[in-house]
């Protein structure tokens, strides 16, 4: 998830707690385009949520947002996806800002994320964290199957349908998949 | 290109005014034209998985490309942005390394290059981690996950073709003969590499002894040090014939229709 931070907790009204988590709410419905089961939560893009109290008694929002990968295309539509239900939930102003340190990884997908990937037929990262290890021809941890469970699978290629998935198959149901790749 | 020439903000400085400027316009055109190269093969890959590939590549280059365009207009201000700096730029105001201009050739030239380059923009994502710039040095670590992938894949593609059939050896062969006199314009260092105290030189003794590593396990052989003549001159503006013609494609949208949006 996001990281809290001083900014956010200033002067600021005694229901912030309240309001934060309005915002929260709303940003659970957020999704990315490419994988509509993930919120911009569940992905872990939302590293900071900053209000600024309006008269009268509204809000003003800033959302700090950190890219997945950096040409990933999705990330143009993620930011307009968030402007636009913030301003349906009466925030203004709504700005969307980002960070590139730290950079993102797979480590802060949640774990309700990583359920809902795999219902959808994505296998979630694996939990041991592998970022690319430079060795040539080099075994990863087996991924497991997302239909049959098998951990029977090899991988056919490094880059998948989009930036962030590798694709593989299955040598048990022999169904190929996606596999969100760690990063 | 003398075509519809604007005015435009990097065009009015003094040349190497803003050091840091010059070399992140230096990082972000080297990145772009590959992105735009390797895009060329999209829908022409040997076999789809293939065609994924190395087109997510590109567009990870291209995403990099984007970052530091950003940063650069930041800094310079004016009213340039990524899309001015990217599309009106002309040739000569391009810095990119004449390596990654050159054209794709066969799939063992494209994977030739790519590993070539992505075992050295690896290395230079590294000096720049602990670079002054605190957002150059973000880009920089960001970028060098994504690179991670390209090494790994392109290492294993040389392997497979120089070690594979005959003709893939000869090809590859053929590839290392066209691409190796580039090689030497990756370590010898720019004006603004060297006033930003971030000169590629010391990087070689690494770049070689992996690069050696693999065309040795591809069974392709090494160039003797000095044997080659090395082409230079692209950071400093002076291009191969083939750029002209592939910011022709890439611009011809904004040249033709300035101002252009979608």
């Amino acid at each position: 998830m996001y990281m809290d931070t001083q900014s956010t907790s200033g002067n600021l009204p005694g229901n912030h707690a309240a309001a934060r988590q309005a915002v929260e709410a709303i940003l659970a419905g957020v999704m990315d385009p490419e994988i509509p089961v993930l919120s911009v939560l569940d992905l872990g893009v939302v590293r900071d949520i900053i209000l600024e109290p309006q008269q009268p008694g509204g809000y003003g929002v800033e959302v700090v947002i950190t890219p997945t990968y950096s040409g990933c295309p999705a990330m143009d539509v993620i930011r307009l996806g968030i402007q636009l239900a913030l301003r349906e939930h009466g925030y203004a102003p709504v700005r969307v800002t980002q960070v590139l340190s730290p950079p993102w990884t797979t480590d802060w997908m949640s774990e309700e994320g990583r359920q809902k990937l795999r219902a959808f037929g994505i296998a979630p990262p694996n939990p041991r964290q592998q970022v690319c290890n430079h060795q040539l021809f080099d075994h990863e941890e087996a991924v497991q199957c997302p239909h049959c469970q098998s951990f029977h699978t090899h991988r056919i290629s490094e880059f998948g349908s989009t930036a962030c998935k590798a694709l593989y198959q299955c040598d048990d149901c022999r169904e190929p998949f996606d596999y969100f790749k760690c990063h | 290109m003398p075509m519809n020439q604007q005015p435009h903000p990097q065009a009015t400085r003094p040349p190497d005014s803003l050091p840091w400027t010059d070399l992140i316009l230096q990082l972000a055109d080297t990145a772009l034209v590959l992105g735009q190269r390797n895009a060329e093969w999209c829908g022409h890959g040997p076999v789809l998985e293939q065609d994924i590939a190395i087109t997510n590549i590109s567009l990870d280059l291209v995403g990099q490309a984007r970052l530091l365009y950003q940063l650069a207009a930041d800094r310079l201000g004016g009213g340039a942005t990524e899309d001015s700096l990217a599309y009106l730029r002309t040739e000569r105001e391009y810095r990119n390394l004449l390596l990654v201009e050159q054209p794709r050739g066969d799939w063992g030239q494209t994977v030739l290059r790519q590993f070539l380059f992505t075992q050295f923009q690896h290395l230079q994502y590294e000096l720049l981690l602990s670079c002054p710039l605190d957002q150059l040095a973000a880009i920089a670590a960001k970028s060098r996950k994504e690179t991670a992938y390209h090494l790994r894949w392109s290492g294993e593609w040389v392997i497979r073709l120089g070690d594979g059939t005959e003709e893939s050896h000869r090809r590859m062969r053929h590839a290392l003969g066209e691409l190796w006199r580039f090689t030497g314009e990756l370590f010898a260092a720019s004006p603004c590499e060297l006033a930003c105290g971030m000169d590629p030189a010391g990087l070689q003794p690494v770049w070689l002894d992996q690069v050696t590593a693999v065309l040795r396990e591809a069974t392709l052989p090494v160039p003797a040090p000095g044997e080659t003549f090395m082409q230079t001159g692209g950071k400093l503006g002076r291009h191969s014939e083939h750029l002209g013609y592939l910011l022709a494609e890439m611009q011809v949208l904004q040249r033709t229709y300035p101002g252009a949006t979608w």
